[in-house]
């Protein structure tokens, strides 16, 4: 097919034509897009105010609204019990029946992503700026503030300018020690923190095609540090089958055209690239983690956890390098699944026994030591070696904490040798 | 909104971050009215005592950063700032402020041309800002019409509401 431009259209252009009954759409076209899935976590509840002054009475479509707590699970503030009582309340006034509340938590994006809520060509939008992950599906997933996500409950759909897009072509195969973190992180080092800002990344070629969903949830889930409204894989066999038991609304998958107008377009090449690291201040200053290395960083706390890498594959990951050995002296091991279905297959295949018998804290799932608002939470100066996706001032307490960004792996290497450390040099 | 907003100008740098507009402690404060008081306290501590109706925030690159804090523009609505210029926006911010009916207005090149207390005269539908005092000016595409209309009836809660009557009205009639 053909458009005004006379070129081909990309994957988010596709969806978002669909999404607003549009034949095509271009880059800064505003158009109303229909939203195939809501979720909302403790943000949601300052939905409710404006929902109501909007003289809303009831939402659009309660079997399109996901609600998930995991901020603070179980509440640990009175401040953040009240958010969760506001949400109850209006799930209950609402009848909105897909609540995942406490004994049935986990990070939202991940509860959308392992129960199938967004499949291949949905619009689906969170009040959670990492909503981005679950483009992973071969969707368009954005986050949005409170506001909107009200008047998106009143009315089931929502204002978008179409963002242009960004390509990443990938080749190459990840060589032993090196993974889906390592790839993202190198992306970031090239796009930078602002470098989509406002735009689609879309990622593809032969290496994208080999890797598993859980890798896809990866790499996707950090293009909200690239700045960008949402990053996607076009859906294939992979997708398919992911989704074929757990779907919970019919798909409509789409691809780009052969000839899709990028604005830009990246190659990376996988071939002989190093695990990667990401330094204090920022997720874009990376840099390769044998470097890194040589500098003896002392650690004070790893993390295993977040929306980024927490699902049982990550702790598979971590995992297998604690097998034999015990965590440095002087270090705290947080690891936190993801959700309570990744907790309860790493109880079955007694990884919180091994976690827990090398001296780590195996916590309840949640997002944890992520955001520096729960538990976790480091004193000023002290280092963290971290599978999660900030390491701005501030993210896990202090400005002044140094947070380093990784793979689950080399937070657990870094774990075990107290000292930011390569997966590659401890024997597993 | 009016076409042409004018007002008092407050310069701020490059990379003003949502935390620098409000701070993560505020965060449980629901009334506006008292969540103004702390607006700026750590990029422009002297603004929240000294600011104006209608005065204008002029910034640099990539204002608004950071979380995606509806707080930041609800500060700035409270206190009665007129209306935010940057040379860009962080994409949740823009949004967040339009919705909340904040006249918000991306034009590169703006910030160099303003020094604090300076008059800036916006031309929403021209697409011109001008400097009252020096007369220089900068150009900025004018945003698309949807959005002049959004801002027109102040965001994005009179417009669902307009929107919720008029299908109540149809569905009674
Ligand atoms: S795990 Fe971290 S990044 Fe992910 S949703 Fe929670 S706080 Fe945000």
């Amino acid at each position: 097919m053909s458009t005004q431009r006379g070129h081909g259209a990309t994957l988010a252009e596709k969806i978002l034509a669909r999404s607003s009954g549009l034949d095509e759409v271009e880059p800064g076209q505003i158009i109303e897009g229909k939203v195939d899935l809501a979720m909302m976590h403790e943000q949601g509840a300052q939905t409710v105010g404006p929902f109501h002054e909007m003289g809303a009475t009831e939402v659009w479509d309660p079997e399109r609204v996901v609600i998930a707590i995991d901020h603070w699970v179980p509440a640990s503030t009175e401040g953040a019990a009240v958010l969760h009582r506001i949400l109850r309340k209006f799930a209950a006034e609402q009848n909105l029946p897909h609540f995942y509340d406490v004994g049935n938590h986990g990070i939202c994006h991940q509860i959308l992503a392992e129960n199938g809520w967004v499949v291949p060509g949905d619009l689906a939008v969170g009040t959670d700026s990492h909503t981005n992950m679950l483009g992973a599906m071969g969707a368009v997933a954005a986050g949005i503030g409170p506001t909107e996500m009200a008047a998106v409950l009143a009315l089931g759909r929502l204002w978008l300018k179409v963002p242009p897009t960004i390509r990443i072509n990938v080749k190459g195969t990840l060589g032993p020690g090196v993974v889906a973190k390592d790839l993202v992180l190198r992306v970031l080092g090239e796009v930078k923190t602002t470098g989509a800002t406002y735009k689609s990344v879309e990622y593809g070629g032969p290496a994208v095609a080999g890797l598993s969903m859980p890798e896809r949830f990866t790499i996707c889930n950090m293009t909200t540090e690239m700045g960008a409204k949402c990053g996607m894989v076009a859906p294939d066999q992979t997708t398919y089958e992911y989704l074929a038991k757990i779907a919970k609304h019919p798909m409509h998958p789409l691809q780009p055209d052969g000839d899709a107008a990028y604005e830009r377009t990246v190659d990376i090449d996988l071939t002989d690239m190093e695990p990667m690291v990401a330094c204090p201040y920022s997720p874009d200053n990376v840099r390769p983690l044998p470097d890194v290395v040589r500098e003896h960083i002392k650690v004070d706390q790893a993390f295993l956890g977040s929306c980024t890498n927490a699902r049982i594959e990550d702790l598979r990951e971590g995992a297998a390098l604690m097998r034999g050995h015990k965590v440095h002296a002087g270090v705290r091991f947080i690891v936190s699944p993801a959700s309570t279905a990744i907790y309860q297959q790493a109880l079955q295949e007694g990884l919180l026994e091994l976690f827990t018998d090398a001296g780590a804290v195996f916590t309840n799932s949640s997002c944890s030591a992520c955001f520096g608002g729960n538990m976790g939470i480091i004193a000023p100066d002290e280092v963290c070696a971290s599978s999660s996706n900030r390491n701005f001032p501030g993210r896990m307490g202090p400005k002044e904490g140094r947070i380093y960004l990784m793979s689950p792996a080399a937070v657990a290497a870094s774990a075990i040798k107290g000292e930011i450390a390569d997966p590659r040099e401890v024997a597993a | 909104m009016q076409d042409v907003i004018e007002g008092r100008v407050w310069v701020l740098g490059a990379d003003v971050d949502t935390d620098g507009i409000i701070g993560g402690k505020y965060l449980t404060i629901i009334d506006p009215n008292e969540l103004k008081k702390h607006v700026f306290e750590i990029a422009l501590p002297e603004f929240a005592k000294g600011a104006l109706p209608g005065d204008i925030i002029v910034a640099g690159e990539n204002f608004g950063c950071g979380s995606s804090r509806e707080h930041a523009p609800q500060a700035l609505r409270a206190i009665g700032v007129g209306a935010v210029v940057a040379d860009s926006f962080a994409r949740i911010f823009f949004r967040n402020s339009i919705n909340l009916g904040l006249p918000t207005v991306e034009a590169s090149g703006v910030r160099a041309i303003f020094e604090k207390g300076d008059t800036a005269r916006i031309a929403m539908r021209a697409g011109t800002i001008t400097n009252v005092r020096t007369g220089a000016s900068v150009r900025f595409p004018p945003l698309p019409h949807h959005l002049l209309e959004l801002l027109e009836v102040g965001g994005l809660v009179p417009k669902v509401r307009q929107e919720l009557e008029a299908r109540a009205r149809g569905a009674s009639a």
